[in-house]
């Protein structure tokens, strides 16, 4: 067990040091871009002596390299700033937006992961059938189509059609909880589409590319039916590369999903996230960016434990 | 001309009557309804009070802010202008200055000094009563060194600010303007209690309607009705529930699955189908919104008055407003002006496009082999790069070549418009011909995308501002445009309407097109039928 703490400490320290250079990385993008926030918010009603009057009270004038110390020790002492553009709190700002990424984030998931597993093990089990072909080809039809047009489609028969569901996920945390699920359905529907058959192809690859081997050949010599050679012995041992796939996946819910946003007006992060690279809102850009890498190393960390905990060979390293 | 938007325009021209109007636009297949919402202004039964309404609204941003000061789009500006605040002056359906937080106004006789009687027993949502001293704070807010507001140009030309009493306040400006009502009706100019600034602004303290719960920036904003609103006969909603939606489609869908009962900025291509939706009205508004065509008219080639003519010449404007707006807006005739303002001029002919007329000025300037480099892109307006294209067409068959330049849609306005030497950019344009002219096209002003620099114009532009006399305006205002369409260096292709969906639940006047939203006032003059 203490390799593992061992390993856990080692991740978390590198972790802190991609966050500290993806920040400087994102502060140079943004400086890159033309115009600033001053120009970005007045737009054409831009006088210049307004806009520097601006510059001033944001302090945009200074140099690149001192406002960029001056974020990152308010960020070490655990103060995310202010929004340039509305003086807002960022804390409160992306606060609740956060949790309502996280929220469909969940949701999605916990559609996606179950069926997409199920249907993955199915599709070993009856592997060169019509059911397994047929299986893979509806899946692989909805992530070659774009996140949006299966929105759309969903919208047209889900909602305007038969108006089973809102066409907008207008939700709020004053809702109760399944009014919120019921608002958010048709977005979490989307995006289980869009990232089951990865999944799904993943988990039956894995299991069939174990049926191969020796043991389960013993197994099935043994005169074990075949459901249980699959889900007793092939399954446990697929789990590493099935749950990496899980994870990557479980990140892009977190991190990709502000097309889906877009269509079902859906308030997450990744809204935030573009409106303010737009009007160069940095500290916000800065907070909604790290959010996104730490979900990232986070996320990978845990599929590596994961791993490690689910292999022996790995857990007791000779 | 021979479609619907010649009707349109002698309509707003006043060329036709309303019953004129209706046959020949059945005549044309134009439905009943669809001709009755152009012709705005249906019989209402009287308001009733209650519900809740939810805009679905484009327009809105999580960066913006209700600061009065800011203001950055249509949700925001809805919010603080149609919802929480007044101003002092209202623009009624038709387009005049009506009173509002002011009760009356005056001016001395050179228009160089406005006071303003501001109205009693007013109280903001907190319970203060509103005085002299909140307006001072609230047109000051704009004002100063410091200032940083989109609204500094529009207060620039006051010189003094003082309150007379606790009730009346007097404008001192740096030269006479007859339209000083207009600008106090801007929608940045909205009162807020005295020494309210930066954050405080966004509580959205107000004396308006309706009462801020919450703002999310972009997201949505809660407003309840202000239960002591000084105001008989508006606001009649209980609540508000304004929807920030930007894609137009997720708008659409919304409105038709009865989540939303309002949206702007419909589709131009679907919105003769939006009409045909049971329980859905079809509500199109032409303002003064307009697309141009600017050039660096101080520089060679564009200084050339002939070539400035052959290019305006070289444009089908029918054809451009027929495939770019779908037929939703009018054509244009290279001035500013609109036919929704006091002084348009109704005997100036449109501009046909004539490829020999064009090749005849283009040979008289010179320039027949001249390449003209048109920068585009759609950050000016949506089809802005499509119109460039179709307009290198039209001028190929006047023999004049144009170089279609697409830029990138990221920093348009601080890199290429004004910049480059032919550019696009959009205007919702302004309730008065003098502030309209003032502000892009009087020599030296910031936004003079033109570079327009003409001696008469700008006699004329300087006498209209300061003539109170109705006659000699308009005459005054009519040599304007002639002046502009004729001599201008900007190709002003079109008018632009505002297209929008309502559920018919909703009942309405004649609908304002100052501003898109009924002049931003749905919240207070709109109500469930």
């Amino acid at each position: 067990m203490n390799s593992i703490l061992k390993i856990v400490a080692q991740r978390l320290a590198l972790g802190i040091f991609t966050l500290f250079v993806i920040s400087l990385v994102i502060f140079l993008g943004v400086e890159a871009l033309p115009g600033d926030l001053a120009e970005a918010v007045l737009g054409r009603s831009a006088l210049p002596e307004t806009v520097a009057a601006f510059r001033r009270e944001l302090r945009l004038d200074l140099p690149m390299h001192i406002r960029y110390i001056e974020w990152l020790t308010a960020f070490v002492q655990g103060d995310l700033g202010n929004s340039l553009a509305n003086g807002r709190e960022i804390s409160e700002l992306i606060g609740v937006r956060l949790a309502n990424t996280l929220f469909l984030a969940l949701f999605a998931a916990s559609i996606a992961v179950p069926v997409a597993v199920g249907l993955g093990i199915l599709a070993a089990l009856y592997r060169e059938t019509w059911f397994d072909k047929s299986i893979s080809m509806v899946t692989l039809s909805t992530i070659s189509v774009p996140e949006f047009f299966i929105g759309y489609i969903m919208i047209a028969f889900l909602a305007v059609q038969t108006n089973i569901f809102p066409s907008i996920s207008n939700i709020t945390w004053e809702m109760p909880f399944f009014d919120r699920l019921y608002a958010s359905a048709l977005p979490a529907i989307t995006l289980t589409f869009v990232v089951m058959a990865h999944m799904m192809r993943m988990t039956r690859a894995a299991i069939v590319n174990l049926l191969m081997s020796p043991y389960i050949e013993m197994a099935t010599l043994k005169g074990l039916p075949r459901w249980r050679v699959i889900l007793m012995h092939a399954f446990p041992n697929a789990l590493s590369p099935i749950i990496n796939v899980i994870i990557i996946n479980l990140a892009f819910l977190v991190v990709g999903v502000v097309v889906v946003e877009v269509v079902f007006v859906y308030p997450g992060l990744g809204q935030l996230l573009v409106d303010s690279v737009s009007s160069r809102d940095l500290p916000v850009v800065q907070a909604s960016c790290l959010i996104f890498a730490a979900t990232y190393v986070l996320l990978n960390l845990t599929a590596d434990i994961l791993s490690i905990v689910t292999n022996p060979r790995m857990l007791h390293p000779k | 001309m021979s479609t619907k938007n010649e009707l349109e325009y002698l309509l707003k021209s006043g060329k036709v009557s309303r019953r004129d109007f209706i046959g020949r636009a059945a005549a044309l297949g134009v439905s009943a309804t669809m001709a009755s919402t152009l012709f705005a202004g249906s019989a209402s039964a009287a308001p009733k009070k209650g519900g809740r309404l939810r805009l679905g609204i484009a327009g809105g941003s999580t960066t913006e802010s209700i600061d009065t000061a800011t203001l950055p789009g249509f949700m925001a500006q809805q919010l603080s202008f149609g919802q929480l605040r007044n101003c002092l002056v209202e623009i009624d359906a038709n387009g005049k200055p009506v009173p509002e937080l002011a009760e009356s106004w005056s001016s001395s006789a050179d228009a160089k000094s406005w006071t303003f009687k501001l109205r009693k027993g007013v109280e903001f949502h907190n319970g203060k009563t509103m005085t002299a001293e909140d307006v001072i704070h609230s047109i000051n807010h704009h004002r100063g060194k410091d200032s940083k507001s989109a609204a500094k140009s529009l207060v620039a030309a006051i010189d003094e600010l003082k309150a007379d009493d606790k009730y009346t306040v007097t404008f001192n400006l740096k030269e006479g303007s007859a339209d000083f009502p207009f600008v106090a009706s801007d929608y940045h100019l909205g009162i807020v209690p005295v020494g309210t600034t930066g954050k405080d602004m966004e509580k959205g303290m107000g004396t308006g309607g309706y009462i801020l719960e919450s703002h999310e920036p972009g997201v949505r904003a809660f407003t309840k009705r202000n239960p002591n609103y000084w105001k008989e006969g508006r606001a009649h909603f209980d609540e508000i529930e304004t929807i920030g939606i930007e894609d137009s489609t997720a708008r659409t869908n919304a409105l038709k699955t009865g989540q939303i009962d309002f949206m702007n900025r419909a589709e131009s291509k679907t919105f003769h189908l939006l009409g045909r939706l049971a329980g859905i009205e079809a509500i199109k508004t032409t303002g003064t919104k307009h697309y141009t065509i600017p050039m660096h008219s101080d520089q060679a080639p564009y200084n050339n008055v002939d070539a400035r003519l052959a290019l305006k010449y070289a444009i089908d404007r029918e054809a451009v407003v027929k495939t770019i707006l779908r037929g939703h807006g009018l054509v244009g005739n290279d001035h500013p002006i609109a036919p929704s303002n006091q002084y348009f001029n109704t005997d100036l002919p449109v501009r046909e496009y004539d490829p020999e007329k064009a090749k005849f000025h283009m040979k008289k300037a010179g320039l027949s082999d001249h390449k003209f480099r048109l920068h585009t892109s759609d950050a000016a307006f949506g089809g802005a790069v499509d119109t460039a294209v179709l307009y290198k067409e039209h001028a190929a068959k006047a023999g004049i070549n144009i170089e279609v330049v697409q830029e990138p849609k990221d920093g348009y306005w601080d890199n290429v418009w004004m910049k480059k030497e032919w550019t696009f950019s959009f205007w919702s344009g302004r309730p008065t011909e003098d502030w309209m002219f003032t502000i892009g096209y009087a020599e030296g002003g910031a936004w003079n995308e033109s570079f327009f620099s003409h001696e008469r114009f700008n006699m004329l532009m300087k006498a209209g501002r300061a003539e109170l006399d109705d006659t000699k305006r308009r005459a005054i205002y009519y040599e304007m445009q002639e002046i502009c369409s004729n001599e201008g260096g900007s190709v002003i292709p079109m008018y632009a309407s505002d297209l929008a969906g309502a559920s018919s639940k909703l009942g309405h006047d004649k609908i304002a097109a100052n501003w898109e939203g009924d002049g931003m006032k749905i919240a207070e003059r709109w109500w469930f039928k």
